[in-house]
């Protein structure tokens, strides 16, 4: 049963973006596009939330913090890496400091593509990141059963 | 019997009516933002998620407390339906609310903390007016319990206007609304992370939910209480007005912004000072 899906709880991060992408993600919660009604709710809190949304390139001294802010998140968890810079780097990708992507510290599920990313393909972004969250909590079911 | 009935009642409906409640709160708000808002069940999905969840619980004590939270929330509830005395009422309200601040100022987190400190102050703003209506009901009714106080034959309200007003006030801070979210707010935008709720997650957090369920609905039944008579026609009445308040908490809550907690503090005592105690004093000396 879809336990989860109902409502995702957001936890947004504001790695080295240009804050063109985290625009278009409070941009989701404006009348225009309203996640909330599928009960979306942007959290401020790891511990409350389901799916971490990642903007911006991973640099030397935002590393801990991503890792830290990941480890916090209750199971199942999952991570949406929204904007070029988030997914590779981006233009930033040779700056000195610029580690790369999301994907350089953390596991990330899916990959929301843009300069900057629009809201429709942020929201597609969790619909998918939704399905992979149900993935993930039937394993942690089966592996919990399991172990009894 | 009756009593029974309505604990039993009170314990299997009070959460369904409490999660509705927090859900039409929702839908009412969104659409208030020009949104179209989550479904009117959105906070039983969210409690199911939450209980699907993995717990991060930091040391055992959290678990206790949250579970003491709800049980003397619920015992509160059951003693108030059962139509006990009501100043037992508040003073077990009082302890199950020190468990929350208990299960929050625990861990050794700084915003939990701040949380818990906050919640201590929200506590003092509210305390006053909550046991002025227990004396103004006493004073209005001849009793302090609750069976006899509503059969009698004049609604309390007629004799304690003041006291209305000033425990829709402090109720705003019960509720945990805006301007006076202080604690924990039911918006991302905090600068205390989720201030009291920080720590909490998966299943303590799920309970802490159905514990403001239970609350809620306890909260309104004290509002109930202004309005209910011995004539059976005051029942519809008095559900009418607790959704009228639940309203007007609703429409504060999206005007207002964030006061900071010195206002909290004197305003919630002028108001107690200006509707409760005058209205008391006015009991006494010219009835």
């Amino acid at each position: 049963m879809a336990k989860l899906s109902k409502s995702p709880w957001i936890m947004h991060y504001d790695g080295s973006s240009c804050n063109g992408c985290d625009i278009e993600v409070l941009a989701c919660l404006t009348p225009v596009y309203d996640v909330e009604r599928f009960g979306i709710i942007n959290t401020g809190n790891p511990k409350h939330a389901d799916i971490l949304l990642i903007t911006g390139g991973i640099n030397t001294q935002n590393k801990p913090v991503v890792e830290q802010i990941y480890s916090q998140m209750p199971n199942p968890k999952v991570v949406v890496a929204v904007g070029i810079c988030a997914c590779n780097g981006g233009v930033f990708k040779e700056c000195y400091n610029i580690l790369g992507g999301a994907d350089q510290v953390i596991p990330v599920d899916v990959y929301v593509p843009g300069c900057a990313a629009r809201p429709e393909s942020i929201i597609d972004g969790v619909v998918k990141a939704l399905d992979i969250l149900e993935k993930k909590q039937a394993e942690m079911e089966n592996k919990a059963s399991s172990e009894e | 019997m009756g009593a029974v009935i309505s604990v039993v009642l009170y314990i299997l409906l009070a959460p369904i009516v409490g999660g509705l409640l927090a859900g039409l709160d929702r839908k009412i708000t969104a659409r208030m933002q020009g949104r179209i808002g989550p479904s009117i069940l959105q906070p039983f999905y969210d409690v199911r998620k939450l209980f699907a969840k993995e717990t991060l619980s930091i040391g055992k004590f959290q678990y206790l407390t949250i579970i003491s939270f709800l049980i003397f929330v619920i015992f509160t509830g059951a003693c108030f339906f059962a139509g006990l005395d009501i100043l037992l009422v508040f003073f077990v309200l009082t302890t199950a609310a020190m468990f929350f601040v208990l299960a929050a100022g625990l861990p050794n987190s700084p915003f939990s903390r701040m949380g818990a400190m906050r919640e201590l102050v929200q506590m003092l703003a509210y305390e006053p007016m909550v046991l002025l209506v227990a004396v103004g009901l006493y004073k209005a009714t001849g009793t302090f319990v609750i069976k006899d106080i509503i059969s009698s034959d004049v609604s309390a309200i007629v004799y304690l206007p003041g006291m209305f007003i000033g425990f829709l006030y402090i109720l705003t801070i019960k509720f945990r609304k805006s301007p006076f979210d202080l604690s924990t707010s039911h918006h991302a935008h905090q600068e205390l992370v989720k201030g009291i709720t920080t720590e909490l997650s998966g299943k303590t957090f799920a309970i802490l939910e159905i514990t403001h369920w239970y609350e809620n609905v306890m909260l309104l039944g004290v509002v109930a209480l202004f309005i209910l008579n011995s004539s059976v026609w005051s029942i519809p009445v008095a559900i009418v007005v607790c959704l009228l308040a639940y309203f007007l908490e609703i429409l504060i809550d999206n005007t207002c912004a964030r006061v900071k907690w010195d206002f909290m503090l004197k305003s919630a005592w002028i108001v107690t000072i200006i509707f409760g105690t005058v209205n008391l004093l006015i009991l006494q000396y010219l009835f």
